[in-house]
């Protein structure tokens, strides 16, 4: 029997770089989780936005791809604010459910407008990377770009969070709410400043997945779930445990769907996490 | 350089305060004294905007701060140490200490502060790296001190420094901050141990159930019988 199994290998591979754009999905969510206290069920509606901005912006207006990459974080880095300002700031001292509902809410109308807006039909920025053939294996080169600017974007938040006098507020005001004002610190600008980062996130992972999908208005709900569940398997709010989340979760889908059917990856990790939630409901690293 | 004319504030419809008038002069050090409830936190809370004067004005520095936002106080030269001392319990005692130098201006100055609370502190130098939450009572009203420090206030308010701390801690504590008046720092300091912060600061100020009873020199309270037979048991 073959030891060495390099389609194995290569579902692993791609299981890696399956995981490096989960991460950054989950990466927004639990900054703004972990630091403002509510859950941007509509994060994943964000994202579609970002899609069809570069669709437009490059395939519509001609814009170089550079520029409407950059366009898009931009966009979705003040529509992070955007939600931030008009429709979390209202509810943040109301109950949990309620601000579910609220960021829900918002969900449906994005998919409404971009209906309205954008049509049903697919759109395609038809950007075509070929695969990497390596060593008899078939590497998409869009997730490996997609796997190295989520992770550059991953290192670039930690030292953001870690080294900067903002970075280290950010990180202060999800312990102590209350008295950041005693250090000359405000507490608004803080939370419009995290919703900003979290909706460049977003936007950032916009700009890697419409290399490898179709846009239409429901796009948001084929990796809105995942999403949730890496973060909440990793321990909802903690971006470390999010992190960690996201490559198992991306080498179930990727290997199982391997020996079964890709279909049936996604089936095993979704019972993975179940199971999960039986055994650690807190997640991997959540702390209550 | 700190003057409260008249203030009334509360909770809802509970009032707390009621027509506080008290005075803090460059260079002094001045204590509000008085029991559990007294409002001597809601005074602090609202000299540092965290809370709404219902009546009256705070002014610092001849400057009324009617329009001030809380996190513009500390601008205006006023750094206060929160009643237990709130530190950020998941960041180290170097970030803490950072976080209290947030100003810009105080940023320019960082290295400078941080030098300075440590040499007041040669502890905190040592636990440094050390996440704040893991900092034993005593440590970690040291550190809270030391970040009302690092913006390099005029004025510095400090709310039961020695609450829930061991005896000796207590005297560590206050010998601590007999050293930062010494150092030439405005001191208001909210206590209930009466008796030791009356050896500390110039005058004091008694707060009952929201409203000043007396004030004076600290050595007379201390030798008062008002004091002695309500606060001091003798
Ligand atoms: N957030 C609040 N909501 C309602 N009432 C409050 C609140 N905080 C304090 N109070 C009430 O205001 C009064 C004064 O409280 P305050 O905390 O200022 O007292 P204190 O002198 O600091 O007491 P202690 O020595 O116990 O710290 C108390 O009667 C208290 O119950
Ligand atoms: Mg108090």
């Amino acid at each position: 029997m073959q030891i060495f199994d390099s389609f194995l290998l290569e579902a692993v591979i791609n299981g890696i770089l399956l995981g490096g754009i989960l991460a950054l999905l989950a990466l927004g969510l639990n900054l703004i989780f972990g630091v403002i206290d509510v859950v941007w069920i509509c994060y994943a509606e964000l994202i579609m936005i970002g899609m069809y901005s570069v669709y437009y912006a490059h395939n519509v207006y001609h814009w170089p791809l550079a520029l409407a990459f950059l366009a898009c974080v931009l966009l979705v880095a003040a529509l992070g604010a955007l939600l931030h300002v008009l429709v979390i700031r209202p509810v943040l001292g109301a109950e949990p459910i309620n601000q579910l509902l609220v960021t829900g809410g918002v969900l449906f109308f994005l998919q409404a407008v971009a209906t309205l807006a954008f049509g049903v039909e697919f759109k395609n920025v038809g950007v075509s990377l070929p695969a990497l053939q390596i060593a008899g294996m078939y590497i998409s080169f869009a997730r490996l770009i997609a796997f190295g600017v989520a992770l550059g974007g991953m290192v670039a938040l930690y030292l953001f969070l870690k080294r900067t006098y903002i970075g280290t507020a950010i990180r202060a005001i999800s312990q102590d709410r209350g008295i950041m004002p005693l250090m000359g610190v405000s507490p608004n600008r803080i939370f419009v400043l995290t919703s900003a980062i979290g909706g460049a996130l977003a936007g950032l992972a916009a700009c890697l997945l419409v290399l490898q999908y179709d846009i239409h208005p429901a796009i948001g709900l084929s990796f809105g779930p995942i999403t949730f569940m890496v973060c909440v398997l990793g321990g909802l709010g903690n971006m470390v445990g999010g992190f960690i989340a996201a490559f198992i979760f991306a080498q179930f889908i990727s290997v199982g769907g391997y020996f079964l059917a890709l279909e049936w990856g996604y089936v095993l990790a979704f019972l993975f996490f179940i199971g999960m939630m039986f055994w650690r409901p807190q997640g991997i690293l959540g702390g209550k | 350089m700190l003057r409260l004319e008249n203030v009334s504030a509360g909770y809802g419809s509970f009032q707390a305060l009621f027509d506080v008038s008290l005075e803090v002069n460059g260079g002094e050090s001045v204590a509000v004294i008085g029991p559990n409830g007294a409002g001597k936190t809601t005074l602090l809370r609202v000299i540092s905007k965290l809370l709404p004067a219902s009546a009256g004005t705070v002014s610092m520095e001849g400057w009324p701060l009617n329009d001030v936002p809380a996190h513009q106080v500390i601008a205006r030269g006023i750094a206060q140490v929160p009643e237990n001392r709130r530190l950020f319990p998941k960041l180290t005692v170097e970030e803490n200490l950072k976080m209290g130098g947030f100003l810009a201006a105080a940023r320019a100055r960082y290295a400078e502060r941080l030098e300075f609370v440590y040499s007041l502190f040669p502890r905190m130098k040592e636990r440094r790296a050390q996440a704040a939450g893991t900092l034993s009572g005593g440590e970690q009203q040291m550190c809270a001190i030391g970040r009302a420090l690092m913006s390099g206030p005029k004025l510095l308010l400090l709310d039961e420094p020695s609450a829930g701390l061991a005896p000796v801690v207590v005297q560590a504590i206050f010998g601590l901050i007999r050293r930062i008046c010494a150092e030439g720092y405005t001191v208001l300091i909210v206590e209930q141990n009466i008796r030791q912060v009356l050896k500390v600061v110039d005058r004091a100020y008694l707060l009952e159930t929201g409203r000043i009873k007396t004030s004076g020199a600290a050595a007379t309270l201390l030798a008062s019988d008002e004091i002695r037979k309500a606060y001091l048991g003798l």
